[in-house]
């Protein structure tokens, strides 16, 4: 593609520029323009004319520019699913009351719905299954089991916060808020069985929710996760 | 204010012929609808939607201050609601620790969007402040009635969630009004979910036409508030194609966003010119 050799000849990275001239290109097409066909047109034209960045041993490269960032939302849902279905499969905690399942059920469904869509949605761009490792949570305990929920659940809306303004394609931006909105009604929903009756995380006293960077974000997510991830190529500004 | 001077556009003489058409036949239903109302105890129509009306725009400001002051309107409606009900003594002792924390989130929007307004050179002179909670009349006093105080907040909330979501794209340009305005946006759905479960509603948005437990009408005419939410299509991606997990989960696991004029038409009942 001789659009990459001319970026190449220049001396500037070929995606980074694709990815600029894209940005442009939806923000003065306007928005009636940067309809869904032309995201999905647009992480195969990219992504399918570079070669792999040089892959570390041994690591899941997440990848760079949106279909990066839809993999590290990907691995996070991965986590989130892994965790409510190992919550379900261990029968709930015990002495869990009705509305404790009923909740971290529904919670269990929306997770893997998230982690199905965001594979389907990347196809040949996904990352591949990522290992976990929950051996700190005892599952037979409540308080383990709903303080690990809230910490995925806060953790979450502050990646997706954090995510918001590095991601390039309008119609991912949406999508994303679609999700973290639910993210977010979960942690209130997880509060509430944690402590009825209390009223919201301390965190929140200024009226404002976290935004957490990719490198804070997996650095928290660290302890429950085996697979080591490369998050190098994602986009930081 | 535009948001006010929208209201004068029901002036026919301006509208195309279709326009005419939709307007008059919705004015038909809502005038039956009316009659019907009349026993109920909550009745007439406190969330109409008039879907024929010009988009709502701040004469001579830029996207990004259109935006801003749109977000400041609901804030103010979200704190002007939850300080007078704070006040009125409407609210259960046991539920006073979360209007508060409510009513202080919502304050302090109120004052991140007033300064962010000025400090881009914008006035907040046109922004609408002065509220009706009873919507002209159209309903109670939620101030005298908790239930209808608590659907109300559960209203407000859930199309304060949209409103966000929907102009997310409009602050892309701006990485940190876009951040905050994510931040802010979360917020409001903890709120939403807050409430909603208090109303012994799920947290999410769940099989929901209109709003439950104040009757039909309250529920018919809330129903723009969840309009499109049983969308299950994402990014191209017919998710209920792509997972095992049941159409209605699918359902309740993406919130969908609300046009500015979707919105407009959901609150403009209860702002006074």
């Amino acid at each position: 593609m001789s659009k990459i050799n001319y970026f190449r000849e220049k001396g500037l990275n070929p995606e980074e520029e694709l990815n600029k001239s894209r940005r442009s290109f939806i923000k003065y097409g306007g928005a009636a323009l940067a309809t869904s066909a032309i995201f999905l047109s647009g992480c195969e034209l990219i992504d399918d004319y570079l070669p792999p960045k040089d892959p570390k041993p041994g690591m899941v490269d997440l990848g760079s520019g949106d279909t990066g960032i839809l993999n590290y939302a990907y691995a996070l849902e991965q986590l989130e699913a892994a965790f409510y279905t190992k919550v379900a499969l261990t029968g709930f905690f015990s002495g869990a009351s009705y509305e404790d399942i009923g909740v971290l059920d529904d919670v269990r469904k929306h997770e893997v719905a998230h982690r199905d869509f965001y594979k389907a949605a990347l196809g040949k761009k996904a990352i591949g299954e990522l290992e976990f490792d929950f051996s700190s949570v005892d599952f037979g305990n409540k308080e383990s089991v709903l303080a690990t929920a809230k910490t995925f659940e806060d953790l979450g809306v502050a990646a997706y916060n954090g995510a918001g303004k590095l991601i390039q394609n309008p119609d991912i931006l949406v999508v994303a808020g679609k999700i973290v909105s639910v993210e977010a009604r979960h942690a209130a929903a997880i509060m509430n069985l944690i402590n009825p009756g209390g009223a919201f995380a301390d965190f929140l006293n200024g009226g404002l929710d976290r935004a957490f960077m990719p490198s804070e974000v997996l650095k928290a997510a660290g302890p429950f996760i085996v697979t080591k991830i490369d998050a190098s190529n994602l986009p930081t500004a | 204010m535009n948001i006010i001077k929208l209201f004068d556009s029901f002036n026919l003489d301006n509208k195309s012929e279709e326009q005419q058409d939709i307007y008059m036949s919705r004015k038909e239903v809502f005038r039956k609808m009316g009659g019907f109302a009349k026993n109920a105890a909550l009745a007439s129509l406190p969330l109409a939607a008039f879907t024929a009306m010009p988009v709502m725009a701040f004469a001579g400001t830029s996207e990004v201050m259109d935006v801003l002051k749109f977000a400041l309107t609901l804030e103010r409606l979200e704190y002007k609601f939850y300080e007078k009900g704070l006040s009125s003594g409407v609210i259960a002792q046991e539920d006073m620790n979360i209007f508060k924390a409510i009513r202080d989130h919502e304050k302090a929007h109120v004052e991140i969007l007033e300064t962010t307004i000025q400090s881009l050179g914008g006035n907040l002179e046109d922004v609408p402040g002065k509220f009706d909670f009873t919507a002209e009349g159209r309903l109670p006093s939620p101030f005298e009635y908790y239930d209808l105080f608590m659907a109300l907040s559960q209203a407000f909330e859930d199309t304060g969630v949209r409103a966000y979501k929907g102009q997310a794209p409009n602050l892309m340009d701006n990485d940190a009004l876009l951040t905050v305005a994510l931040q802010i946006h979360s917020v409001e759905a903890r709120h939403a979910a807050q409430i909603r479960r208090m109303r012994g509603e799920k947290g999410w948005i769940s099989e929901v036409d209109g709003i439950e437990g104040l009757g039909y009408e309250f529920m018919d005419a809330s129903m723009p508030v969840y309009a499109g939410e049983e969308n299950t299509t994402h990014a191209g991606v017919n998710v209920t194609k792509v997972t095992q997990i049941s159409a209605n989960a699918v359902k309740e696991a993406w919130d969908e966003p609300l046009s500015k004029q979707a919105v407009v038409d959901i609150v403009k009942i209860f702002l006074v010119s």
